[in-house]
């Protein structure tokens, strides 16, 4: 028959050393015993709990309806470029549609094309931490070299330019920023970012910014460090519909940046994607043209919830910095955060991410995530209140 | 304040008065007064359960009953609604655009009981010329909640 499962694969030892040696995700591990049970209150959970406006699912059955089955142009339809670049001006962003935006298969799709339309073997990209897990296999993927570049909870988990030059940063060739921030939930204020823009200028960084959270965000409002003088040219912008539009299986994000990097990206994306999934171009063209008080909604609910754990944390004794964005609260556990994520589970089946899956300095903490109903989310902070005392 | 907190009850009436102060971050006693001044301003009618009758197999019919009126110089909808309204069978009422006038919610122990109520009780009254009941066959979502025992969060336990 040809096709008969054999022993062993032709293919062990002949996988590429980047293939081979890709390391699975942290996350993996608790995945699988979250699943074991049945009875499990899952805060470990990064997507919105809510499905997609129902507008732009309408814009998604309508477009099937009507046979727009094909691709679009590599580069994602004019109009939802059109409409993006209007969506980016709330935080003072100004991007031509012809040339310098790009729609892409979720922004996950967007980091990698920025990382591989800018990273040579051996270059260097900086990735502040605890941070998205994605960055670190995007710059090993692309054939670079991450340079950690921890955070502290008594920073706000800000980026500084005094961490940036401890880690060495200044010999970095790019800079990978995530805020608001998953896992920490925290956002960068304008001065804030102000300093850390003034570093990457003087020494010559650039800059892909994950955005992916900006439309949540609580206290202040979102800045981008594109919106920073000279910032502009050496920034690229990620950002899309998952987490705002609770799209994240629509799989839809953009680029925006210099036409520099966006028609690099646009190439590799050409011979990969060819072009964003039409289905979800057309939904998503309805969610920025109609589903604005959706997200208004949607934030509020976080926003209410958010609180609501925050001071559940404190009340129990938990260390635990307010977040500002994203929808995601990262207590301190005071210990072993993998034996108390793990013990957590077992005894009260609260699922929590251990904060060390994220990187340096996200050890001794815990990813909880508060993209889950209120009455679910009250049971589970019982649960923890009640695992703490018993320990 | 207010706003935040008729969502917070609206969606659960059951909310503590220190969970509510959690959410809103404000000072318990503070949300404790806001509380008993929309209690008393009229703006909180009152606290009910949403009970998924036929859960607990109790004989509970409902049904949604469509009355036409005949207005004349003496008579209007007030005075209809307020006649209505003070039958307790009556759970809800509403005057409607379209081709009735009100939609009540009428619940009763039997089909019969509630077919006895409207023909005995409410065709009676003068103004009405028509009632068209529709019993409820199955609860779907009532009061902003879903029915049924449907696990809908299909998401990964645990994601990036």
């Amino acid at each position: 028959m040809g096709n008969e499962p054999t022993d062993s694969s032709a293919f062990g030892n002949r996988l590429s050393e980047r293939a081979a040696t890709l390391s699975e995700s942290g996350i993996r591990r608790y995945f699988e015993l979250a699943e074991e049970r049945d009875d499990v209150i899952s805060l470990g959970v990064g997507e919105p709990d809510v499905s997609a406006p129902w507008g732009a699912r309408v814009a998604a059955i309508e477009s099937l309806e009507r046979g727009r089955t094909s691709y679009t142009a590599n580069r994602g339809l004019l109009e939802l470029r059109e409409r993006v670049a209007e969506y980016l001006t709330r935080w003072g962003l100004s991007y031509d549609p012809g040339e310098e935006l790009l729609v892409t298969t979720g922004a996950s799709e967007a980091v990698d094309l920025a990382l591989r339309a800018l990273v040579d073997p051996g270059d260097v990209v900086a990735v502040h931490q605890p941070t998205y897990i994605s960055y670190g296999p995007g710059v090993e993927l692309a054939g670079g070299e991450m340079l950690p570049v921890p955070t502290r909870a008594a920073d706000e988990f800000a980026l500084t330019p005094e961490v940036l030059s401890a880690a060495g940063a200044e010999e970095a060739d790019v800079l990978v920023l995530c805020y608001p921030n998953n896992p920490t939930g925290a956002t960068m204020s304008r001065e804030q970012l102000a300093r850390v823009a003034a570093f990457c200028r003087e020494h010559d960084l650039l800059v892909v910014s994950d955005e992916i959270y900006a439309a949540l965000t609580y206290d202040g409002g979102h800045a981008s460090i594109a919106s920073f003088s000279g910032m502009r040219e050496r920034t690229l912008v990620v950002n899309g519909f998952s987490k705002a539009y609770a799209m994240t299986g629509l799989r839809l994000g953009f680029a925006a940046g210099p036409p520099e990097i966006v028609d690099a990206m646009t190439r590799i994306h050409q011979y990969t994607m060819l072009s964003a999934p039409t289905t979800a171009q057309y939904a998503a063209l309805e969610a920025l043209s109609s589903c604005g008080d959706e997200v208004d909604r949607m934030r509020r609910e976080y926003d209410r919830r958010r609180r609501y754990v925050h001071s559940r944390f404190e009340e129990m004794g938990m260390d635990c910095f307010e977040p500002t964005g994203a929808f995601y609260a990262f207590p301190d556990c005071g210990e072993d955060d993998e034996a108390f994520a793990e013990a957590l589970l077992e005894e009260q089946g609260v699922a929590v991410v251990p904060g060390r899956v994220f990187g340096a300095g996200g050890e001794g903490h815990l990813r909880v995530s508060y993209a889950t109903g209120m009455n679910e989310l009250k049971t589970a902070m019982n649960r923890i209140e009640t695992f703490l005392v018993s320990r | 304040m207010d706003r935040e907190l008729l969502e917070v009850l609206a969606s659960d009436a059951r909310t503590s008065v220190d969970d509510i102060a959690r959410q809103l971050d404000r000072e318990p006693e503070a949300v404790a007064a806001a509380i008993e001044e929309l209690e008393e301003a009229g703006v909180i009618k009152g606290y009910s359960a949403v009970i998924d009758w036929d859960a607990v197999d109790a004989s509970t019919v409902r049904a949604i009953v469509e009355l036409n009126v005949e207005l004349d110089r003496e008579t209007d909808y007030e005075e209809i609604a307020d006649r209505i309204a003070r039958f307790p069978e009556v759970k809800s009422l509403l005057l409607v655009s379209g081709n009735y006038d009100f939609a009540i919610e009428v619940e009763g122990k039997s089909m019969q009981a509630v077919s006895r109520f409207v023909s005995e009780q409410v065709a009676p009254v003068p103004e009405i010329t028509q009632t068209v009941t529709h019993f409820v066959m199955e609860t779907y979502k009532d009061g902003g909640f879903v029915f049924e025992d449907r696990d809908e969060d299909d998401r990964l336990s645990v994601s990036p």
